[in-house]
This record gives C-alpha cells, structure tokens and sequence, in this order.
C-alpha cells in the first residue's frame, strides 16, 4: 500500500506518523510552503486524509483532491471534516469512539477536583514555599455536588458513571430526553445551569451546538457554579466566560480546549479559580496508541476492502 | 500572677457546666468558634492563660471529665496524669495518633474523633491527586500559564489511570462501621475501572477486595499505593524502600494519611533516581517543611495538608463533637467512638 497517497493534516502523534510513513505515501500537510500549489501537483496522488481536533477536511480540501476516498479522524470529534460533502461525493469517514471514552471522562473528574479542591493551586501554594509561612484556605467539597452534563454519549455517561461514585445527582441536557435513563433531564442548557453546580460540556460540536454556553448559560449557573470543558472550545462564548470569570458571575472553570488553541485568554493566567490544560482530554500514550491503531486500522480496512472498523460515513 | 479568664467564660459559666479541656484550639474551633457554645458544657480554654501548661492543668483542670484535643495539643501519658478525673477524649481530626490510646485503654478513658465526616472530603482528595499525578494536570496547567503551549507544542502525555491499585488500610483495630470510611477512596475508584486490593493485619469479611497479609506483595501486583490508614507504633514507615521499589518504575503512591508512615528520606531516593513512578502527597513526615528536591520533581503533586479542610467538612466535624461531647455528658451513648476489635 506505500503508493496511497495518506495527506496528514497536522502534527498529530509521532507513532501515527511514523506507522503511516511505513505504510503507505506520507504527505505532511504543515510542511508543505505553498499548499495550492503543492495539492495541484499531488491531487491524483493522495486518496485519503489523516485528520483530528485541529485539522481535518473542509469542502475547499475535499474539492482540490478528487482521488479523496477516505478521511480517517484521529479523534471521536468531527468538527473539523465537512461530513454533508464527503456524503455527497461518497467520501468514507471514519473516527476514534470508546478507545478514548475513559480517559475523557477521567480527565473531566479529575478537573472537577482540581478546580473544586485547588489542587494546582495548592501545588503552587507549597512549591512556593508560602506553606512555611501560614496554612492554606479551606476549599469547596466535591461529594454531593450537583453535576450537569451537555451531551449524553458515551463520554457523558462514563462522566455520570465516576460522579456517581461521589454521591453526585446527575441531570443533563441532550437534543432529546432518553427516557430509559434515571438521570434528571432539562429541556434547555439555561434551565440545567440554573438547577447544577458544576456544568459539564460533553457534546458534539455542530452549528446547533457552537457557543451553547453563552452569557445566560453562565450567569444561571452563577457565583457558585464550575463550568467544566473537555468538549471543544467553541462550545462556550470565550470572551464571555473570561468576563464572568473576572466579575466572580461565575465561581470556576475547568478548561482542556478553547476556542484558538493553542492560545489561551491570557487574563486567566492569573485566576486562582481555574485549571487550564493544553486539550490533553485523550492524552494518554495508551490511549494515543489505540487511537493511532484505529486510523491505520480503518485506513488498511479500506483499501484492502474490508469493512471499515469504525465508519461514520 | 493569675491569667485572666476569657469573659465570655464568665458570662457563660454557672457552677453546673461541666468543663472542657481544650489545650490548643484546633483549625475548627479557630474558624467555628460559635458552633462550641453548648448548653451542657463550657470550654476550659488553657491556651489564653499566661501560665505554662503544666501548672494550668494542676491548678484548674482537677476536675475535668473531658478533653477536646488536636494534633496541635497530644494527649500524652504525662498529660492524662495531671488530669486525674477524665473520662473522654474527643479530637477534631480523623486522625488518633496524637492520642496515646494504650494509656486511654488501660484507665478506661472513652476516646472518639471525627472521621466518618472527613471520609468523603478525604476520598475525593485522594483521588484527585492521583488523577492530577497521573495526567500531570497541575504540571500541564503550569506549562499553559506560562505561555508554553504556543511555543512548544502539544504537552508530552500523562498515563492512563490506573487498572489495579492497590489501598492499604489501617493494621490498628477498625470494625464494620470504620470500614465505610475507609472504603470511600475504593467505591470511587472502583466507578473508574480500577481494581482494588488491601492490607490489613487481618482480612475483614466485610471487606469485598483480595486480601494481601503482606504490605511488600501486594506493592509488586499493584500500579498505585493509596495510603489511607491510621499511623500507630505499627505503620510508621511501613512503606519503606522494599516496597517502594516492588511497587516499581511505574508505580504511585498517594498519602493523604500521615507523613510518617512513609520513609520519606527513602521516598525522595526513589523519586529522584526513577524506582517509582510518581507520587502524589498532601502530608510529610516534617510539616510545614516538604524535601527541597520534591519540589523540583513534575512527576509529584504537593499540597498543605488539606485533604479533609472544606467548610462543609469542618462544619460537620463541630456538629459530631459537639454532639460526643453532650452524649458523654448526659450518660448517653458516644456517636463516633473508637471500638477496639
């Protein structure tokens, strides 16, 4: 197969890159000087795409490379591929669901802790050396909070499955109640945010979704709540979290992606009431292992003509 | 010269009150103060008198049945001797090593403190900061806010978390009703795929893990040591260097018990040649003092001993000594008594 032209969108993962170097014809898109001129030069060379969280396939790159058979995602989130155009043109798309589930879900637990407990704070607080002078503060219990989740797929409800262990109620907010689970559901993300203390974005994101947490979402969920993101960062209206953050409207936030990574509001920088992490949510090696494994092994699938091993087109 | 008592003392006191004995104020009494004023009993505060403490006790604390005491103010056998009439001790903390309880047992003074209202916060500390050490949150949230991420890239990663662990438990005396306590860390980890095993001096029916006699073995079939037991005569410096080492390069250990029962010398050895994998600490043989090369490491998390500090907690924590306290003294049972096995 190392004449199939694979054009990795972005740096990803070097054991990806290194498997796909191996295997097939590797084009490193972020190499490249000038891009027009390199995809006309190698359009009937690459027949599939190696996207992720940052870079995928829009219609402007699915149009310039007509041998386009396969768009293999390095990551569960689809925001970066224009799916209606690789359905029109019969383009096979593919992501990486549940090998990442835990891992996201743990990280969403763990920053509800951090943020709650001050963790990283604390951390700086000792290596400081500000602990030999006085005691640190007391910090909000995390058992028995009141958890929210946007988006009840399987990371929302590996999310609900560790809260519970807390002695956490659970309620959620998805596009439609799902009747035959126990949690408590709110027909509007506003309403959840009025009722939680700690608001977790778990969802897809899709036009429906982009900045579904907005000013009100932020202001129900008040001087008290925790906004949690382990979704994407156009989930939440940046500018406006950073304000209500700095005018105490909002008590916390834990955050693992934002809206231009990786630049990240620099005014947060100072926030003792945050967590800020560099979009590591499935940051795992084991996890970045079986991630790759799924993108070589959905690719291979595909040429060799088997079924592919996690199709979404 | 004579110290002058507080006057709210004054105001309070009626010759019927029976008396307190608080030494030192412990953190909730400080911050709670209000939540002590009882209609059965009145505090005897010896740290507001000029007078050294030994000579306080023998001139006021003749008579007193009961002490309120803390890490800060140990009931020691010399102490129990110069308070001839006590019958209970109660501390505000979870842990009784301040307590000598072999002299306690022997003159039949009932002793309670507060653990079952600081399992939860306890717990939820414990696991996260092995997430954090794990998943090096506090170490990816330095290298964001000092404006790394642009510059460098994508963090180098964490590791996932853990699939077998490995929770030691007291090798004092603790019944079915200590339990609970204790398993809060494991009913949380067990929600995250983690297999939980302990060690105790003897299995517990009760108890649904594999039981391990030997603290060494189970180190070697485990990936993460919770340290969540009492420290007493018995555990202090259980994890030494053979455990540390058989619980190996990849191995964590989070303690959010005591300092001492870990080696500490030999613990930072290990860190910093690489035989463990990481460690994740909110208390130290020496506080507030923390090894220098510690806070060097990004494979440790360090906080200042707060795993059970939430005003939720320390809240709770007055109502159930408050509460022992009035029981003791209306004859009626203790809420949280320690029972020997």
């Amino acid at each position: 197969m190392d004449s199939i032209g694979v054009l990795m969108a972005c740096p990803m993962n070097s054991y990806l890159e290194q498997q796909l170097d191996k295997r097939f014809k590797l084009f490193r898109f972020w190499t490249v000087p000038d891009k027009s001129s390199f995809l006309n030069s190698n359009k009937d060379s690459i027949q599939a795409v190696a996207g992720n969280a940052t870079a995928g396939a829009d219609a402007e790159l699915i149009e310039a490379l007509p041998k386009l058979e396969i768009v293999a995602n390095f990551s569960v989130g689809l925001d970066k591929i224009d799916l209606a155009k690789c359905k029109e043109k019969g383009i096979r798309v593919t992501n990486t669901p549940d090998v990442l589930t835990e891992d996201v879900a743990d990280l969403a637990i763990g920053l509800m802790l951090a943020v709650l407990r001050k963790l990283c704070e604390s951390d700086r607080y000792v290596r400081s050396g500000k602990w030999k002078k006085g005691d640190y503060m007391l910090t909000t219990k995390f058992t028995g909070k009141k958890v929210g989740i946007i988006g009840l797929g399987r990371i929302g409800m590996a999310i609900a499955k560790r809260a519970e262990a807390f002695s956490c109620p659970i309620s959620y907010y998805s596009r439609n109640e799902k009747p035959e689970i126990n949690y408590k559901y709110y027909p509007s993300v506003v309403e959840l945010a009025a009722y939680c203390d700690i608001l977790v974005v778990a969802c897809p994101l899709t036009k429906e979704t982009h900045h579904i947490v907005n000013r009100d979402v932020i202001n129900a969920l008040g001087p008290k709540g925790v906004l949690i993101n382990i979704g994407r960062g156009p989930h939440v209206e940046e500018p406006e979290l950073v304000s209500a953050l700095f005018e105490h409207r909002l008590g916390g936030a834990g955050l693992d992606v934002f809206e231009n990574e990786p630049y990240v509001p620099e005014e947060l920088f100072g926030l003792d009431n945050v967590v800020l992490l560099p979009h590591v949510g499935s940051g795992t090696v084991e996890t970045r292992e079986a991630m790759a494994d799924l993108v070589i092994g959905n690719l291979e699938a595909h040429f060799q003509k088997k079924p592919l091993l996690t199709p979404v087109v | 010269m004579e110290s002058q008592l507080p006057q709210e003392r004054s105001k309070l006191r009626t010759k019927d009150l029976p008396q307190v004995l608080v030494m030192k104020p412990p953190p909730l009494l400080t911050l709670f103060e209000d939540k002590f004023i009882s209609t059965k009993f009145q505090l005897l505060k010896a740290w507001e008198s000029t007078l050294p403490l030994d000579q306080f006790l023998t001139t006021y604390a003749g008579s007193v049945r009961a002490v309120l005491c803390s890490g800060a103010s140990p009931v020691t056998p010399h102490i129990i001797r110069l308070l001839p009439s006590v019958q209970f001790v109660v501390t505000a903390s979870a842990g009784i090593n301040h307590i000598d309880l072999n002299e306690c047992r022997r003159l039949g003074i009932a002793v309670a403190n507060a653990a079952a209202v600081f399992s939860d916060d306890a717990a939820d500390a414990a696991v996260g900061l092995l997430i954090d050490v794990l998943r090096k949150i506090s170490v990816a949230d330095r290298f964001v806010r000092r404006g790394l991420w642009p510059a460098m890239g994508d963090y180098p990663f964490g590791s996932k978390v853990i699939i077998s662990l490995f929770v030691c438990f007291t090798q004092e005396s603790w019944d079915c009703r200590t339990w609970k306590h204790r398993s809060a860390v494991a009913k949380r980890l067990e929600a995250f795929g983690c297999t939980v095993l302990y060690n105790s001096r003897k299995p517990k029916p009760w108890v649904p893990y594999p039981f391990y006699s030997n603290v060494h073995e189970l180190a070697c079939g485990s990936d993460v040591l919770v340290v969540c037991c009492g420290l007493t005569a018995e555990t202090r410096h259980m994890i030494n260097r053979e455990v540390m080492v058989a619980l190996g390069k990849q191995g964590i250990i989070v303690n959010v018990a005591r300092g001492a029962i870990i080696d500490e010398k030999e613990m930072v050895v290990c860190l910093v040649h690489g035989e463990i994998g990481g460690a994740a600490l909110d208390v130290f043989e020496n506080e507030p003092d923390v090894p220098k090369q510690l806070l060097q490491l990004d494979n440790v998390v360090l906080t200042p001993h707060r795993a059970v500090f939430t005003p939720e907690g320390f809240m709770a924590a007055c109502d159930l000594v408050v509460a022992n306290l009035e029981a003791f003294f209306e004859d009626k049972p203790l809420l949280s008594p320690l029972i020997d096995e």
